[in-house]
């Protein structure tokens, strides 16, 4: 166990030598370099910053979809002259009746695999919804895979819109990811105050322009709020115009009335709709609506031809700001609702990285002591590997451009008290070998060959808890998971090639004198 | 050549009343989790948790709570937390519907204490959330348990699996116990010391069988009880020095790494100090109740080879 081939030792200390080289980089500040630019990451709960967990509500859109099917339904059953009754949604499902010898034309239909309601997936080998018969009674409902469908598309375009709004606040590097089929998790490193990030994303942004109706018209009406007040207004359920048709919008401070607006232009077939309106409509108030709020409703005084537009209301320059901005980005497909958000302010994160910091270089110079103090000559070596295993623990860290977290930093702590275990066992194990060898080099030897049984054993539990609370723990307490694991790797290194051969120096040398371990 | 004369201390002689004090501590830690429950944090319960420094260094914690108290956010618990001015509020409810939510405490806060407060950090888990990590938790120890138990008994035989995962339990269900008697709270990094805990006291624990394992194959006249007392004095140095290093780490951590990282050092001080206790006093002693001899090792080898 004792000899190592020129070979071995190349390696071992190569290794040693360039992770040494990535933990130093560390310190030096290059952004261009692709080697010299890695960097142990902090994570937000060390540099500050926000975490949110955002979980997209798909069930509107269900609704919304279900409302379509119905239509198509209607249209289909007058097209092919089949009698229906009682076409209503009831929770999530379309139910109805049909007569008896309409059954069996309409499963045909329904199972056609190129039918228009019912979409066949053939990544899924199923369809879109699923029906079941009752007498004559149909009730259709969204099967397992239409469901996963429609929440996998809101997601996918919920995911754009938050990354474009995110985007236009121009944050410093977020991270933008999907969670499971419904959620987004979004980080925003550095940001003191999340709370305007959170109110864009709140929005839905669903933006109408609809008339304030005086009388009951065709289509219906229905009572609105105001966004900044109680007060309500009726107005009509039919839809002039829609944020769809929207190309651009602005700020703008308009100085004859002294008050900030959102400019906006408008695509063609937009423009084209909004003219015709705003022509038939002059001395009519026509109604912005944001997310079912009224913006405002002022008096349309003439026609507007144009395709541009000024909306008004009661803005401050940063609520102008954030409403052109969630226009611009466009509306989320069904609402966001924010279910974990976890924010640390940039003082606690620098006061945390201070506190680490210390107790890590207490830690390690206590652990030192009390080798050098146990072992004298041996201590030395078990200090060195120590010191070894740190650098090579930062070095991995860096080369994988790790994230580093509060708990991250007290499994380093945790290692260095660990790490010295496997040193322990080894140089217990040659007191022990001492007893019966005569030969100083056998005894190392044997030291280090009975001991490694119980140093693998020892390791590998470790590593056990390490891996299980890497894959189901979250955030910071990931990071403790990367640094216990890693660690325990770097110390069976340092231990088994470093140290060992460190021993064997230092066995050689004194293969003829006592030693008192 | 000058040796220390190997330590030769009966372990055998104290397992029964070691047992019998075990005993009686799973007993309480029952009894007190029953009673008074776990003092679940807002990773597990939701809730709203906030750190707050506030300008002025005589604010009192009534203050606090009574200008919390008149914005109905349901039960609301105040207490200071590390420095001076640093104060930890948890509240009951998350409004996830309401983006102001945290503004809007912050500004009542502020106007209540007459200077600006600070928000250092915001912990908002709402209810959905707070039961997949409860259950995250649970699953995760629950599976570095089992791991644990196939891990020794590929590595060992069933009997030493046995001890082992007998042992697990009982470090476990002493901390949490401990926890639940002292109140303090438990959120997602005492899962982490915990799961650390476990592997801590396997590693402990280990290390013995694998002594017992080697004198077992040495020395066939022995009986087991002859064996793990030799087997305990031999590594019973490397079980100390080890202990103590890693005591030393975490004693540091919990001294100067900040009020953060004060409960997971001390779960894990306590995991630390009652899985070295279990390793000698509850693994051990499985191996001499299930009767382990040279012959369930050399069966072992035999199927190996």
């Amino acid at each position: 166990m004792l000899y190592f081939s020129r070979i071995k030792l190349f390696i071992i200390y190569s290794i040693i030598v360039i992770l040494s080289f990535f933990s130093f980089i560390n310190f030096i500040d290059n952004k261009e370099n692709f080697i010299l630019s890695k960097k142990v990451k902090l994570g937000l709960d060390l540099q500050g910053g926000s975490y949110l967990l955002l979980e997209v509500d798909s069930k509107p859109i269900v609704n919304q979809n279900l409302q379509h099917k119905l239509l198509s339904l209607g249209k289909y059953f007058k097209k092919n002259k089949i009698k229906y009754q009682n076409l209503k949604l009831i929770n999530q499902s379309i139910n109805f009746q049909i007569n008896a010898e309409d059954i069996e034309k309409f499963e045909k239909f329904l199972l056609n695999k190129d039918n228009s309601i019912n979409i066949y997936y053939n990544q899924y080998r199923s369809y879109e919804m699923n029906y079941s018969l009752e007498d004559n009674r149909v009730k259709l409902e969204y099967s397992k895979f239409g469901l996963i469908e429609i929440k996998n598309s809101a997601l996918d375009q919920s995911l754009e819109i938050v990354r474009r709004r995110i985007d236009e606040v121009g944050t410093n590097e977020p991270t933008i990811i999907r969670r499971g089929n419904d959620r987004i998790l979004v980080e925003l490193p550095g940001l003191d105050d999340p709370n305007r990030i959170k109110k864009l994303l709140g929005k839905t942004a669903n933006l109408t322009f609809r008339l304030v109706s005086e009388s009951e018209d065709d289509f219906g009406s229905e009572f609105l709020s105001y966004e900044d007040s109680e007060a309500q207004l009726s107005v009509s359920k039919r839809v002039v115009l829609s944020g769809n048709n929207l190309i651009a919008a602005q700020p703008r401070f308009d100085n004859q009335n002294n008050q900030n607006t959102v400019n906006i232009s408008l695509d063609r077939a937009g423009a084209k709709k909004f003219a015709r309106a705003t022509k038939n409509n002059v001395g009519k108030r026509l109604a912005i609506i944001l997310d079912n709020k009224i913006i405002s409703a002022p008096v349309i005084q003439e026609a507007i031809l144009s395709g541009n537009s000024v909306i008004s209301g009661n803005f401050t320059f940063q609520s102008a700001t954030d409403l052109a901005l969630l226009l611009r980005s466009g509306a989320l497909p069904a609402p966001l609702t924010i279910i974990e958000e976890r924010t640390v302010g940039p003082d606690l994160g620098e006061d945390s990285i201070k506190a680490g910091a210390i107790s890590l270089a207490i830690g390690f110079l206590l652990v030192m002591i009390y080798m050098l103090y146990k072992y004298r000559k041996l201590g030395i070596i078990a200090d060195l590997a120590l010191i070894i295993n740190l650098i090579l623990l930062i070095g991995i860290l860096t080369v994988l451009e790790a994230t580093l977290t509060l708990p991250g930093i007290a499994g380093i702590i945790l290692t260095v008290g660990m790490a010295v275990d496997a040193n322990v066992l080894i140089f217990e194990r040659i007191k022990e070998e001492m007893v019966t060898e005569k030969s100083i080099i056998h005894a190392f030897d044997m030291g280090y060959k009975n001991a490694q049984s119980a140093v693998l054993d020892a390791n590998i539990t470790t590593l056990i808890s390490a891996v299980i609370l890497f894959f189901l723990g979250s955030g910071p307490v990931k990071g403790f998971a990367v640094t216990l694991g890693i660690g325990i790797l770097t110390t069976l290194f340092s231990a088994y090639f470093f140290a060992r051969h460190l021993s064997s120096l230092y066995a050689m040398k004194n293969k003829d004198k006592q030693i008192v371990l | 050549m000058i040796f220390k004369i190997s330590k030769d201390i009966k372990f055998s002689n104290f397992y029964k009343k070691m047992n019998i004090f075990s005993y009686i501590l799973i007993f309480l830690s029952i009894l007190v989790l029953l009673i008074k429950g776990l003092n679940l944090g807002v990773d597990f319960k939701g809730g709203t948790l906030i750190e707050v420094r506030t300008e002025n260094s005589i604010t009192i914690i009534a203050e606090i709570r009574e200008s919390l108290l008149k914005m109905n956010l349901g039960d609301v618990t105040v207490k200071k937390f590390g420095k001076e001015n640093d104060y930890l509020v948890k509240i009951e409810i998350t409004k996830s519907d309401d983006e102001n939510f945290i503004k809007s405490i912050n500004d009542k806060l502020s106007a209540d204490l007459g200077s600006a407060v600070n928000f250092r950090r915001v912990e908002n888990v709402g209810p959905k959330v707070s039961n997949e990590l409860l259950r995250a938790g649970l699953l995760a120890i629950s599976l570095s348990l089992a791991a644990m138990l196939f891990y020794i008994w590929i590595r060992f035989e069933w009997q030493f699996s046995l001890g082992a995962v007998i042992a697990l339990i009982h470090d476990v269900i002493i901390t949490v116990g401990i926890f639940s008697f002292l109140a303090y709270e438990v959120n997602l990094s005492i899962v982490a010391a915990v799961l650390t805990i476990v592997g801590y006291s396997m590693n402990d624990t280990v290390v013995i069988f694998d002594r017992i394992r080697e004198n077992l194959k040495k020395y066939s006249k022995m009986s087991i009880t002859e064996i793990s007392d030799l087997s305990t004095n031999q590594t019973l140095s490397r079980t100390l020095i080890t202990s103590v290093t890693t005591l030393l780490a975490l004693f540091s951590i919990y001294i100067f790494g900040g009020a953060i990282l004060k409960g997971f050092s001390f779960a894990m001080i306590l995991g630390v100090i009652i899985g070295t206790y279990s390793s000698i006093f509850i693994a051990t002693p499985v191996l001499n109740y299930t009767k382990v001899n040279q012959k369930t090792i050399l069966k072992e080898n035999t199927e190996n080879n």
